[in-house]
């Protein structure tokens, strides 16, 4: 009965995705909004449904982001060709980050993501093609398929919307999934886990590389909706704002940093005109909502409906 | 049809009286000009909190309403009106805010910009969409290289050439003839490094050496070392932002500045009053305007001051003024605010303001200007806040700015 209900919910956010530019939607901003969702949502992955902090997402979603660029105006492949060659490459870089990392716990994963993220991003000021400070600009959309041409704005936000929900599917397959219920057990007691028999550090590794995947997929798909790829991607300052989506929106819930991502765009988009009040307004949520409601906005709801049913 | 008949009838014998007869009576009718949508809107998009808040800013948004009320706030009796927006330093939220602000907003023409990805990305996007996008902040000369757009793209303060042309030179000229570069190790760094070197040596300098140190460096003790046994008569910042304070300071702290002249290629009077005097003192630097050069100067930067929390403005600030200024002008002139005539009327009229004099908009999208040396005098020397500069010498602008005959914008390129 429930999931019918989740159903019926999907298939209404979807219609109303499929809607919304018709709607007063402004096609660019919600292209941004959900290749950030999918970034929060690929994050979400790994902290929410195994547990592991990252701290250097930024790596997978801004390289995914240059390499994505590079082969579509430099090289002139098909958008759908740059998209899987950067996620490709991220989930080379990941693989290469998570093996190491997942040999440590707690901090020490943090820290060593964090660091290995910093060195992509001295990778990425000094390296040629990604033009440092200026970022590769005026990218082409080019042509899907090398057939139909994305240059239209609600064009490329379909194709936007079917990799969001491509990927928004992959996530939700691998959390209901055997492999999804033995990320779960690590993230709840990873010495139990580990002495049922599973080889934990590969669970984890995969886990990590496919988290890096599906950023990289949207950091991609990202820069060629925008048009651009720059250091911004790649700072560690984006890996702590997807950690803050995250939150936000409901860690280890699949639909809580949809939520988070689109309240941090909405906010950075639409309060630009109060200044500097932007920060504070953000840092303000941030505390707010760390503070009255833990399980960030999508968890609380889900809690509360829960406890309204039992009594029930 | 007695009235149509007449005015037919004044505008025949009008056109036979010849150009410089029919240039009056058309500025004159100019008030019945139209405007798309029927308003004029000026978007100011600049860094509002981060790093560059001081070098544009509130500043400068205040700098573009200083402007429009200067002006009169009315085009063809609509109000014009001028919103403003944080980018945060974000490329991408730059862009989804300026193409929202033409498509959706009716905006006519966006200024300041600062930030080098965020310009391109901006000016990219004006192309695009034939809306006017005028660069005050940035500093990259690839604006108006291999990604110019003229017709819709306007830098107007500075560059990344035009300083290394001033400081290197007059620098020189000044008798700090030896230099040794302290770069930041990244693009940016390494070619404002090699223009500035280069005019050094043009004007009969030479360089001792140079040292590389990372992005956002935070230790710069070893660096200043070398800085300081090579026995050049003038240290070359060839950075930005952040490293360039830290430097200055690690250099005061070091002692060097008793003995070395350090020359910024990329400051401004907002970081030297941020920085203080007693840090700042016998730092070479270059700008376009100097708040206590001339009378009108003085009187801009005090009604500037007195609506700014007491903050004189900078080059950059002046510049937006100037630049809303002359936009205004243009649509007035032309009475439309269709970007293709529009920028061609800011090309043909001088420039004459507060700051420029005889200034000249060129097709590429470069403004060239006189720009100035200035020397951060002693505290000693100073009569008190914002008494900061001593002015070493005045450079033309066509000396200071890159030719358009060595432009390599695709549209301008020669061979």
């Amino acid at each position: 009965m429930s999931l019918s209900k989740t159903g019926v919910l999907y298939i209404a956010v979807l219609a109303l995705a499929c809607a919304a530019p018709f709607i007063g939607g402004y096609p660019l901003f919600l292209m941004k909004c959900l290749c950030f969702a999918l970034f929060a949502c690929a994050f979400n992955l790994l902290i929410g449904f195994t547990g592991l902090l990252s701290f250097g997402h930024a790596m997978f979603f801004g390289m995914a982001a240059y390499i994505a660029a590079h082969s579509a105006k430099v090289w002139g492949w098909t958008p759908e060709v740059a998209i899987i060659a950067a996620t490709l490459g991220s989930a080379a870089l990941g693989y290469v980050t998570g093996w190491l990392a997942v040999r440590r716990q707690g901090i020490y994963f943090a820290m060593i993501t964090l660091a290995l993220s910093q060195m992509v991003y001295f990778f990425c000021v000094q390296a040629p093609f990604t033009y440092a400070e200026d970022g590769i600009q005026s990218v082409p959309r080019g042509k899907l398929f090398g057939v139909i041409s994305l240059a239209d704005d609600r064009v490329m936000y379909y194709f936007v919307l079917a990799i969001f929900v491509f990927g928004y599917w992959m996530i939700h397959r691998i959390i209901h999934s055997p492999f999804g219920q033995v990320l779960k057990s690590i993230r709840e007691n990873e010495p139990r886990a580990l002495s049922l028999g599973y080889e934990v550090h590969k669970y984890k590794l995969l886990a990590f590389v496919l988290s890096a995947a599906l950023a990289g997929m949207a950091g991609a798909t990202k820069a060629l909706a925008l048009g651009l790829a720059t250091l911004t991607d790649v700072q560690w300052q984006m890996s702590g704002e997807v950690v803050l989506m995250t939150l936000l929106g409901g860690m280890g819930t699949i639909a809580g940093p949809v939520v988070g991502s689109t309240i941090i765009i909405a906010m950075q988009n639409y309060l630009s005109g109060f200044g500097s009040w932007v920060t504070i307004i953000m840092g303000a949520t941030f505390v707010v909502c760390v503070l009255a409601f833990r399980r960030g906005i999508v968890g609380e709801l889900q809690h509360f409906l829960k406890s309204r049913s039992n009594k029930a | 049809m007695k009235r149509k008949l007449i005015s037919a009838l004044i505008s025949a014998s009008l056109a036979f009286t010849g150009l410089a007869h029919a240039q009056a009576p058309k500025a004159a009718a100019a008030p019945a000009g139209k405007l798309s949508n029927d308003t004029l809107k000026i978007g100011v998009l600049t860094d509002m909190s981060g790093l560059y808040a001081d070098f544009g800013g509130p500043g400068a948004v205040l700098a573009a309403r200083m402007a429009v009320e200067d002006f009169g706030g009315k085009m063809f009796g609509k109000n014009i009106e001028v919103i403003s927006a944080d980018h945060q330093n974000k490329p991408d939220v730059a862009k989804n805010l300026t193409q929202q602000w033409f498509d959706r907003d009716n905006v006519d023409a966006t200024f300041e910009n600062l930030n080098s990805g965020v310009a391109l990305a901006v000016t990219a996007l004006g192309k695009e969409k034939n809306k006017l996008t005028v660069v005050t902040g940035a500093a990259s000369s690839r604006l108006t290289n291999d990604s110019c757009q003229p017709g819709t793209a306007i830098h107007w303060v500075y560059d990344t050439i035009s300083l290394a042309n001033v400081v290197g030179n007059a620098v020189v000229k000044a008798g700090g003839d030896s230099w040794f570069f302290l770069t930041a190790d990244y693009a940016f760094g390494h070619s404002l490094e090699k223009d500035t070197g280069d005019v050094v040596k043009a004007s009969g300098g030479k360089i001792n050496g140079a040292v590389r140190h990372p992005l956002n460096a935070t230790d710069f003790s070893s660096f200043l070392l070398q800085a300081q046994t090579s026995k050049a008569k003038v240290v070359g910042l060839a950075n930005a932002g952040g490293d360039t304070v830290n430097s200055i300071k690690a250099a005061a702290e070091f002692g060097i500045t008793k003995s070395q002249n350090l020359a910024a290629l990329l400051m401004l009077i907002t970081d030297v009053h941020a920085l203080g005097l007693n840090t700042a003192q016998g730092l070479y630097l270059s700008e376009g305007w100097y708040w206590d050069m001339n009378d009108e100067n003085r009187a801009f930067a005090k009604r500037f001051e007195a609506r700014n929390n007491g903050k004189k403005p900078n080059m950059n600030q002046v510049g937006v003024y100037s630049a809303v200024s002359h936009y205004l002008k243009a649509v007035r002139a032309v009475g439309t605010d269709d970007t293709t005539p529009v920028v061609k009327k800011m090309e043909e009229m001088p420039i004459n303001d507060v700051f420029a004099k005889n200034g000249k908009l060129r097709p590429d999208g470069r403004m060239v200007h006189d720009m100035h040396l200035f020397l951060v005098k002693k505290p000693s020397e100073s009569k008190g806040p914002w008494d900061y500069y001593k002015h070493m010498g005045t450079v033309k602008g066509e000396d200071a700015f890159q030719s358009i005959e060595k432009s390599q914008c695709p549209q301008f390129k020669k061979g």
